[in-house]
């Protein structure tokens, strides 16, 4: 066995991206046979830049399905001899090669890059969604009432925007206030919004089925209440409230304070769009005709004004989902959060960064790859916006 | 536009208290202060040592009169000794006699406090590092500005073109790269051995004496390409906006040339909003420049912050970020009053 060149590194890079390459084809012939049917979906195969996008972003999607088939090494294991070795070369004894090179500890980096697109595709778009939930709920009745709770929510929202990231995320992950328990309380609060959220939709659409409406909140509040818990919850720690035994969901503590503090930083913008679309539509007909006909508040807001809101909407949570990944990132770049061993990216480039002169391959792998997927969401929301202005 | 003012300067204040309080509650958490006073008093004294450290140099006190003082709205700590004569206090400098004491010793009377880390006093340290991120600031805007309006402007001026898909797909890669990214690969690329060009440097560490296009070019160009795509997009999409006015074609079709209704007609109604963009691109700025700073080893105001934010250096974090929140702050009113100069369809009542 000798060292690959740079014909062989790609050979054997899209070798073992085979599982992709397979689900993307599969996934596009579908999606392109049967598009007339798909409604907004389908369209995105018209465009050639969103179906670009959209392939950025559904190779990560795969690639954090099926890292584990992809990976060659285990992303921790260390081997000292191939400690910056460039990409290619071939391990000590013989067994196989570091497609990309080892980094400074003597992981390999294509192993480890892989690992930490799970890390980010789990949590960018979960945490996205968080903050639309925040900011749908805090957002639309802001606009829709306005007067003093708008001004109050407003000036919270402005708060908070005013605060500069880099600092907020210093001053709620170092150690110190994590060891104050703050994240978790914080999480106490975020975390109940999702749940709110779907019992108001649920409760403002079938108030007139009292019977099935009370069913399905029942279930709601039961099966929300419990992962709430679960997720929220960590024996040892200052939120302690189910035992072990019932504690399904085990967050390590330090992913569940760089969740929260990346909802937190992206509530306050989804409340702003949300209250100022809702603003826009309130004026139309048919949200005086609803309220004419005596429809109670939230029904309006949540079932007349929330389903015309969702083309911008759609288009900026495919935004968000990159500038969530950027925050992650940054977090990762500053060593704040999450551990200095994790393979996600941020954390990934503030290690090799060190030697970015001598051996940049651990530090640009990583780079290119968040930058790949970045990318891919904004092209993605670009062919989205056009083709939802189309119609 | 008199009760407009001074409702957002009301605001503004407002929001200003509000936010040094969460960053000085934030701060001088337990935690915190018991770190300060193992790493002022040494790592291994007891937790009544601590208490008795904390009660001695004024750290005993409710948070919000300890806010007050720090703000120079309350009297100044001080402690007596045994006979009631003050022996030491806020205000109270070493060596000083506390008869001439000033009483109020806050950042309003222009008393930042002092550095436990750079040991010195906190406004001559943000002073001196304001200025350096000032120089940078200001080639950053120098290079930013003229190219994201040119990209912008020649995208939008012919909406759908070959020469708008290319800029735009430029504009929106470079939006789309965060500092981290952009300036690991332009290292890569530009300085290290691997390449083999090593035109610039890979650190900014020398640029603090003098500024010379090798060592600066590459920090600046990082800042600028992400604002740059942020930019060129409001302008493309507010030309494009424009060009499909009514007044454009009756211009076009008064036999008006194409290059005199750009230049004459078009630009000035679209560069409203790349305005307001380019001033509420400073609070991100800001976050790029801390980004910047740290990855290329130029001691600014970013590269301060975060060493204050590691080291648990209260007061320097605290004005730290008293600046920082002004920067946002002012920004956001300069980019209000500025839409509302530029814009005369908007009339304050």
């Amino acid at each position: 066995m000798q060292d690959l060149g740079w014909s062989g590194i790609l050979v054997g890079i899209l070798k073992n991206f085979l599982p992709v390459w397979i689900s993307l084809v599969v996934l596009f012939a579908v999606s392109i046979r049967y598009k007339r049917r798909l409604g907004l979906y389908g369209k995105l195969f018209d465009s050639p830049i969103a179906m670009i996008g959209f392939a950025l972003v559904m190779f990560w999607v795969f690639t954090a399905i099926f890292a584990d088939l992809i990976v060659t090494h285990d992303p921790l294991a260390q081997i000292s001899q191939m400690k910056n070795k460039l990409p290619g070369t071939v391990q000590p004894d013989g067994a196989n090669w570091y497609l990309l090179g080892g980094d400074h500890l003597g992981r390999d980096v294509f192993s480890r890059v892989v690992e930490g697109s799970r890390i980010v595709v789990q949590i960018a778009p979960l945490a996205t969604l968080f903050a639309f939930m925040v900011g749908i709920s805090l957002g639309l009745p802001a606009g829709y009432y306005g007067g003093r709770l708008d001004t109050f929510l407003s000036f919270l929202a402005n708060l908070i925007l005013a605060f500069p990231v880099i600092l907020l995320f210093y001053l709620l992950v170092t150690p110190e206030i994590v060891e104050t328990g703050m994240p978790q309380y914080m999480a106490l609060v975020l975390f109940l919004f999702p749940i709110a959220f779907l019992m108001v939709l649920v409760n403002s659409r079938y108030y007139v089925v009292p019977e099935f409406r009370t069913k399905v909140l029942l279930v709601i509040a039961v099966v929300g209440g419990y992962l709430y818990l679960s997720l929220v919850g960590e024996v040892g720690t200052k939120v302690a409230v189910l035992p072990n035994a019932l504690d399904i969901i085990h967050v390590p503590g330090n992913i569940l304070i760089v969740f929260v503090s990346v909802v937190f930083v992206n509530s306050p913008t989804v409340f702003r769009i949300i209250r100022g679309i809702v603003l826009d539509i309130k004026t139309r007909d048919y949200v005086s005709a609803a309220q004419t006909r005596g429809e109670r508040p939230w029904y309006i807001m949540l079932w007349e004004i929330l389903p015309n809101a969702r083309g911008p909407l759609i288009v900026d949570f495919c935004l968000r989902i990159g500038y969530t990944t950027i925050l992650l990132g940054t977090l990762g770049f500053f060593g704040l959060g999450l551990s200095p061993e994790s393979p996600d990216w941020g954390s990934t480039i503030n290690a090799g960064r060190k030697l970015l002169t001598i051996a940049p391959h651990p530090a640009i792998v990583p780079a290119l790859a968040l930058m790949s997927l970045v990318l891919g969401l904004n092209l993605l929301a670009d062919g989205l916006r056009e083709e939802s202005l189309r119609d | 536009m008199l009760p407009f003012l001074l409702k957002r300067i009301f605001t503004m204040i407002l929001t200003a208290l509000c936010l040094t309080f969460v960053v000085f509650y934030l701060t001088n958490l337990p935690p915190n202060l018991e770190k300060l006073a193992k790493s002022e008093a040494g790592s291994r004294i007891t937790d009544d040592e601590v208490a008795s450290w904390l009660e001695r140099n004024g750290y005993a006190s409710p948070m919000i009169l300890r806010y007050g003082e720090w703000l120079g709205v309350v009297p100044g700590w001080t402690t007596a000794d045994a006979d009631g004569k003050v022996v030491a206090g806020r205000c109270i400098e070493k060596g000083q006699d506390p008869a001439t004491a000033a009483r109020f010793c806050g950042i309003l009377q222009g008393d930042w406090g002092f550095s436990s880390v750079f040991k010195d006093d906190v406004s001559k340290i943000i002073g001196v590092r304001l200025t350096l991120t000032g120089i940078l600031m200001f080639w950053v805007m120098v290079t930013m500005v003229p190219v994201s309006l040119l990209i912008g402007i020649l995208a939008g001026m012919r909406e759908g073109s070959r020469l708008d898909r290319s800029l735009s797909t430029f504009s929106i890669s470079t939006a789309a790269t965060p500092e981290y990214v952009s300036g690991v690969i332009l290292i890569a690329i530009f300085a290290s051995s691997i390449t083999g060009l090593k035109w610039f440097k890979g650190s900014a560490a020398s640029a603090m004496d003098g500024i010379t296009f090798e060592n600066f070019f590459l920090p600046v160009l990082t800042i600028a390409l992400y604002g740059v795509g942020q930019v060129a997009r409001m302008t493309r999409a507010s030309m494009a906006e424009v060009m499909t006015a009514q007044y454009i074609r009756t211009a076009r079709l008064k036999g008006v040339s194409f290059a005199n209704v750009v230049i004459k007609h078009a630009l000035r109604n679209a560069l409203i909003a790349p305005f307001t963009v380019i001033m509420l691109l400073f609070p991100w700025l800001l976050n790029g420049v801390v980004i910047v700073e740290t990855l290329f080893s130029y001691k600014g105001f970013g590269w301060t912050l975060v060493s204050a934010a590691g080291n648990n250096d209260i007061e320097l974090l605290l004005g730290c970020s008293v600046v920082a929140v002004f920067v946002v702050l002012v920004t956001q009113l300069i980019s209000d009053i500025g839409y509302v100069f530029l814009n005369p369809r908007i009339r304050i009542s």
